[in-house]
């Protein structure tokens, strides 16, 4: 176990320069002279070009900039937007606003998904399980923004019982229904996979065998199928955590949350190269100690599952 | 409001005719002390760069800077009223070439050093410094000895660095006194003072030199109306009034947040809800049928701009060289529909050459901009008609997709040419494809003015090697009235010769005027109905609680 740990610990540090690389290059081979658009429809100075494309090294070729990148990275210091602000500030002020956001999503995906795809994949055919069917088919065909622009509208302006955009402090009760909307496609696969695999493992030897021998039918479900079932689910929503955190966007925007979201998407469109990957190398970090976390979760709820 | 309508009008000069403001008469009236304080919510957007005057050129740090710095001379938020002094005393000249400048006594910084001379000389010589790298340098190449602070990397882009310029100060800028100082011109150029408003000749106290540009940026210290208090990034600046100003009115309200919004739909969810108190551009999602006018009832606010959307000639391609058929692109464009059907008549179609909000300017003086499908034909086969296909380009990151389209659409059915719009994806990209004058159709332009007169619609966009005179438009005519209006002894005969000059760009049609600008702002219950000013922006010191 220890071995496999290391192993994959070590695993990262490859995974680590070539991301980080590949991205620096994709930024990199963005078209446009960064500094060409900044005087709205008027020729920038020269002057001013010169000396941006000076302080940021944006003369030298892509490999002594990556190289003093990493450098600067080594030493704990991410280096600074084209607007002069440190990115080191910005990766501290919005990555945990980002991450919370992210929690709230994923705490309501598993615990409204589970629930319903449980309750559906004990009892098929019902009621209950056409609802859920339908209502999730109706979840996973509509876009985020939909979901976002109707439920702020409808819970914050219209009925006023939810804030209409998150204040500074980024509360976890703010994020409730933010955390909703992002979270509300993945809850709906969530529902559809626990169910699938609920029903299939109900139908296995090991549960006619439990319920064979008297168990009660919450011990049945609670400790034997659930945990069986769990192994998919488990694999969706840690691999979601990294999803979520990157693809909040849409959500940060609708919902005026200062995240990381808002300064990837400028930083792409402004070919700040350091401030991109700077944001997405934690993301990489994030997806690749997640899936760390799963596998070692593979273990402890299927004890036929070893890592040597 | 920012200039009182109580000011007493005093001509001054022998060229000027500038008015000076009510100076820190500091009476507000007979306001309870209840109204006096209290607190509001504006929206805004993050500043691209620190707060520093030299370095802005956008709108979301622009409205701060605006707030934060009082200049020599402001403008009045009636549109199309001349500038009025506030910072200077006087400014005196006989000749449009040599200005002095007198300031007015006991201003103050927000750190109370006091507005001296020295505070504009040492900023103006600051910016235009080339190895300082300000966006806003270009605005002092007016001043003599320019040329000598500025130096050219040798080789552009590649490794040699641009040599130290000759001279670290304009030989044009002379402190006289503490109150005091001369301005000389290069050449004479009437206008001068109106530009003096433009945020890039606001005073900059010492703390600035001592600071340096980005520690500075984060803290701005004006001289304005309001003071800094905080921004954190993404979410909000905090602004309280300045209670010692004494260079116009103070505000009536004591506090304002300025809450940095990504997405206007969100800012007016929140307007709509009472969480913000302003709104200075409701989203287009509201536009559409006029919607805001039923959700916020009474509280909007819905005014042009002085600023307009262009279509421009690349001259640099052989193709569009042809006055008559650039002249034929124009008559074919039914403005009145896309005005109507694309912007539900938010914006306005244009038919003029420089937005008749601007003082001097005239409307109705762009004969080719009416929808004239018959002459416009004619003038096509005068022309001796159009090869190949017409390609109208902008940049798409913006929503500019629908009104190019209707566009093309309007030139190919009425003149029965291949024509059609083409998105460049990014501004960056499609400014540096204009700025390298590779554009090889007519493109998408917008001017708003610098400064509120003819001469910023016509010098920098028609002049020969004008700023933004990208397609390089050239008629030695314009040139010769431009230089003869700037060298004018007052500001009436310049604009009497800026309107000769305009028939001349309006026979050569150098780009084609599509719509007006304008402005749909909200505002909550919780204020009286704010004034704005010729940006645009919020009057803070006109807003008061209900």
């Amino acid at each position: 176990m220890g071995r496999y740990l290391l192993r994959r610990l070590l695993q990262l540090i490859p995974v680590f320069i070539g991301t980080t690389f590949f991205i620096f290059v994709l930024v990199w081979a963005v078209p446009g002279d960064p500094f060409a658009g900044k005087c709205g429809d008027r020729r920038c100075p020269d002057a001013y070009v010169d000396f941006m494309t000076d302080k940021y090294k944006l003369d030298q070729n892509i490999f002594v900039q990556y190289g003093s990148y990493m450098k600067n990275l080594l030493q704990g210091d991410f280096g600074e937007t084209f607007g002069g602000r440190s990115i080191n500030e910005i990766v501290v002020n919005a990555y945990p606003n980002t991450l919370k956001l992210a929690l709230v999503a994923l705490a309501v995906e598993a615990l409204i998904g589970l629930t319903a795809g449980v309750l559906t994949g004990l009892k098929r055919n019902g009621f209950l399980d056409n609802l859920v069917l339908v209502s999730t088919l109706f979840l996973i065909a509509l876009p985020t923004f939909v979901t976002g622009f109707v439920l702020q509208w409808l819970l914050g302006v219209k009925w006023g019982i939810a804030p209409v955009t998150v204040s500074s402090d980024v509360s976890f009760t703010e994020l409730l229904v933010p955390g909703f909307v992002l979270g509300s496609t993945s809850m709906a696969y969530i529902a559809r996979l626990a169910r699938t695999s609920i029903a299939e493992n109900r139908r296995g030897d090991y549960v006619r065998t439990a319920i064979a021998k008297g168990l009660p039918m919450r011990r049945v479900v609670g400790v034997h199928l659930l945990r069986n079932s769990m192994i998919p689910v488990i694999t969706f929503l840690g691999t979601d955590l990294g999803a979520l955190m990157g693809g909040s966007v849409v959500t940060e925007g609708i919902f005026n949350i200062n995240g990381i979201g808002r300064e990837v998407f400028r930083a792409i469109i402004t070919k700040e190269g350091a401030t991109v990957v700077s944001i997405v190398v934690i993301l990489v970090l994030v997806y690749l100690l997640m899936n760390l976390l799963i596998d070692l979760l593979y273990a402890a709820l299927d004890p036929r599952i070893r890592y040597e | 409001m920012r200039v009182s309508k109580r000011a007493s009008a005093v001509a001054l000069g022998a060229a000027v005719a500038l008015v000076a403001a009510g100076c820190g008469s500091g009476d507000s009236g007979g306001d309870s002390p209840a109204k006096t304080d209290g607190a509001i919510v504006i929206d805004g957007s993050q500043p691209e760069v620190g707060l520093v005057p030299a370095n802005t050129t956008e709108t979301g740090g622009g409205a701060i800077i605006d707030y934060l710095w009082t200049g020599l001379v402001e403008y009045p938020n009636e549109q199309g009223a001349n500038p009025k002094l506030a910072v200077a005393e006087s400014i005196d000249t006989k000749d449009s070439k040599v200005y002095t400048i007198k300031i007015k006594k006991g201003t103050k910084f927000h750190d109370g050093t006091e507005v001296k001379a020295e505070s504009f000389v040492k900023a103006w010589n600051w910016s235009a410094y080339s190895p300082n790298g300000a966006q806003n340098s270009s605005f002092f190449s007016d001043i003599q000895g320019f040329e000598d602070v500025q130096s050219v990397d040798p080789d552009d882009d590649g490794p040699k660095k641009a040599p130290e310029p000759k001279a670290k100060e304009m030989s044009g800028l002379k402190v006289v006194d503490d109150h005091t100082f001369e301005v000389t011109l290069g050449s004479p150029f009437s206008i001068f003072p109106t530009k003096l408003g433009y945020s890039a000749f606001y005073p900059m106290p010492d703390a600035f030199f001592t600071q340096g540009a980005d520690a500075f940026g984060k803290k701005p210290i004006g001289n304005g109306p309001w003071k800094f208090v905080s921004w954190q990034d993404n979410v909000e600046i905090k602004l309280t009034r300045n209670d010692d100003y004494t260079a116009g009115d103070k505000g009536k309200i004591k506090d304002v947040t300025v809450k940095l919004y990504q997405d206007a739909g969100a800012a007016y969810n929140d307007l709509q809800a009472g969480n913000l108190d302003f709104q200075q551009q409701v989203p287009t999602s509201a536009l559409a049928g006029a919607k805001y006018k039923t959700d916020l009832s009474d509280r909007y606010i819905d005014v042009p701009n002085a600023a307009t959307a262009l279509i421009a000639f690349p001259f640099y391609d052989k193709r569009f060289q042809n006055a008559d058929l650039r002249r034929a692109v124009s008559l074919a464009v039914d403005r009145q529909s896309i005005s109507d059907k694309i912007f539900s008549g938010s914006r306005k179609p244009a038919d003029s050459w420089a937005n008749p909000l601007t003082p001097g300017a005239k409307s109705g003086n762009c004969t080719s901009c009416s929808y004239n499908p018959e002459e416009a034909k004619a003038l096509l086969a005068k022309a001796g008609g159009f090869q190949g296909e017409m390609v109208f380009y902008y940049n798409a990151d913006a929503s500019h997709k629908e009104w190019m389209e209707a566009v093309a659409q309007s030139v190919k059915n009425t003149l029965g040419i291949e024509a059609r719009a083409e998105g460049v994806p990014t501004f960056a990209v499609f400014r540096q494809q204009i700025n390298a004058k590779q554009m090889k159709g007519p493109y998408r332009a917008a001017w708003s003015q610098d400064y509120p007169d003819v001469e910023n619609w016509i010098g920098p966009l028609y002049v020969t090697g004008g700023s933004s005179n990208d397609g390089s438009y050239s008629n030695p005519e314009v040139d010769r009235l431009y230089k003869e209006a700037t060298s004018a002894p007052t500001v009436d005969a310049a604009h009497a010769k800026f309107a000769e000059a305009v028939t001349f760009v309006d026979k050569d049609t150098p780009s084609i005027p599509i719509y007006f600008y304008g402005q749909q702002s909200g505002f909550s219950d919780k204020i009286k109905k704010p004034e704005l000013n010729v940006k645009g922006e919020i009057d803070l010191e006109s807003v008061e609680l209900k």
